[in-house]
């Protein structure tokens, strides 16, 4: 899966939980302030992308993810 | 007490979210008849009216209708305006957020416990629907849920009405709300026996054979009187007492001859400042179970002797909602108390020959006056009973516990008070049998 593509795929699973334009999931957004997403949101996300990937991430790996950017890294670099 | 001397307590807002009708004119046109067929589930709801797309997505449907009763009850009562630190909610449940647990149960079997939603605890908790409310509203007093099976509704009411008169709050939101039609619920109940095989509510009928499973919300906005006087606010009724006692007997089974309810709607027109003579009206459980009817009827024949005053029972149109039932007919009374108005007992032919009430039923009737007495018993032996009557703005002579006036005891509180948007409107036709 090339990068275009997996990002398409984030951001499909992005919409669906965090109900949010998907013009507005882009690599500098900020989950709390440009999503309003709180920590369960991000948690209810996550379990999307290990769904729609096909990984596993684990909860200490989340410590520090902030921005969408940070979390499709996480994705990305589990593919 | 304030220094002062007891505070009343007024209904000032009504919202209510049942299968027959969303909002009070189609409620109280509904609880008219003729019943509706089938589930009584409220299929006219629509989430989006009340919640953006993704606070849907986190509020189980008894949250859902918490909150769409509650905004209804606050539109309607006008600009409350009370210190948010004295506002608060207290609201009723039974089971609280049954289906997504059940949702989710289904998720840890066929997916594992990885994927079990994080808001599974935020929407399933029982006291997330009056979590929700507060909120919504930011009324930041106390913030309670009463979780007595059937009995949670009307035991809130009273409840949050004792809040108002010890002087903590001068607001509250109080009611119920249950969705618990979730196939695992229905089974539940199904199999213990205690719904309708035949599928027809009819209370206090000889063929009664079991309850049929509602699910709603309803929400009162309760006010210290003087300040709802104050600020201008209509006034539908008074919350003059209320009752709450446990059979301490049996599980599901109510006591030999109905003793606990006996108790306490006897300690409801106590707190209330009343006698027997007083009340006018009762709105019943009622619930259509053999077992219930029948008890329910030997503790009112004993309170109030044969025929005794008018009863009814709603469910035969709403069925049974469980912890929003109570809450969904303190609005049918409030509206009665309004309206002059007593809705009949739909789907009651044929009158059980153990059971000697006079019990309303065919066609509405004119309701004459004096207090209404609201009952409502769940699972677990709980009894609540509620006293409510129209509000004559006096202050009185008498000195019951919770309240200043005991103007219900000359058997009439008078005409009842219409509002310009509800006089007439409900275009439904009454009988006075006498």
């Amino acid at each position: 899966m090339d990068n275009e593509a997996a990002f398409d795929k984030f951001k499909t699973c992005a919409v669906e939980v965090l109900q949010v334009p998907a013009e507005k999931i882009t690599l500098g957004a900020r989950f709390s302030d440009d999503l309003e997403a709180d920590s369960l949101e991000v948690v209810e996300l996550v379990m999307a992308l290990e769904e729609a990937f096909d990984i596993t991430v684990e909860e200490t790996e989340l410590e520090g993810v902030e921005t969408v950017g940070q979390a499709f890294e996480l994705v990305t670099s589990k593919i | 007490m304030s220094p002062a001397g007891p505070r009343r307590v007024v209904v000032t807002g009504l919202g209510v979210v049942a299968c027959c009708g969303i909002g009070t004119n189609a409620f109280f046109e509904g609880i008219c008849g003729p019943a509706p067929e089938g589930e009584r589930r409220v299929t006219a709801f629509d989430p989006s009216q009340w919640f953006d797309l993704k606070a849907a997505r986190r509020a189980d449907r008894f949250q859902q209708f918490s909150v769409a009763a509650a905004q209804m009850a606050l539109d309607d009562a006008g600009d409350v305006g009370a210190d948010p630190a004295r506002a608060g909610v207290l609201l009723g449940t039974g089971v609280g957020g049954l289906e997504t647990l059940q949702q989710q149960i289904t998720v840890l079997v066929e997916k594992g416990p990885r994927r079990v939603s994080p808001y599974l605890v935020p929407m399933m908790m029982s006291n997330a629907g009056a979590a929700a409310v507060s909120m919504r509203f930011g009324w930041r007093g106390p913030c309670e849920t009463v979780v007595t099976a059937c009995a949670a509704g009307t035991q809130a009411i009273g409840a949050a009405a004792r809040v108002i008169a010890s002087g903590r709050c001068d607001a509250m939101i109080s009611g119920g709300a249950e969705a618990a039609m979730a196939e695992i619920g229905i089974a539940a109940f199904s199999n213990m026996t205690a719904l309708s095989s035949s599928g027809v509510s009819r209370p206090f009928d000889r063929r009664r054979d079991g309850f049929v499973i509602a699910e709603g919300g309803a929400a009162l906005v309760l006010e210290e009187s003087e300040r709802a006087i104050a600020r201008g606010a209509h006034i539908y009724a008074e919350v003059l007492g209320s009752g709450s006692t446990a059979d301490a007997y049996h599980i599901t089974a109510p006591a030999p001859g109905g003793s606990g309810a006996l108790s306490c709607m006897e300690l409801a027109l106590e707190d209330a400042g009343l006698t027997p003579a007083d009340v006018g009206h009762i709105n019943a459980h009622g619930t259509s179970t053999p077992l219930n009817d029948l008890a329910e009827a030997e503790a009112i024949e004993k309170l109030f002797g044969t025929a005794g005053p008018p009863v009814t029972s709603i469910k035969g149109v709403t069925g049974h909602s469980l912890g929003a039932a109570g809450a969904i007919e303190a609005v049918a009374v409030a509206l009665t108390i309004e309206r002059g108005i007593i809705p009949p007992t739909v789907g009651l032919e044929e009158l059980d020959p153990d059971i000697h009430l006079d019990i309303v039923t065919g066609v509405p009737r004119a309701f004459k006056g004096g207090a209404v007495l609201s009952n409502s018993f769940g699972f677990g032996g709980h009894n609540g009973s509620l006293v409510l009557a129209g509000f004559d703005g006096s202050g009185g002579s008498g000195t019951p516990r919770h309240r200043a006036s005991n103007s219900g005891s000359s058997g009439g509180s008078g005409t009842p008070r219409h509002r310009a948007s509800n006089s007439g409107s409900s275009g439904v036709p009454t009988s006075d049998p006498s």
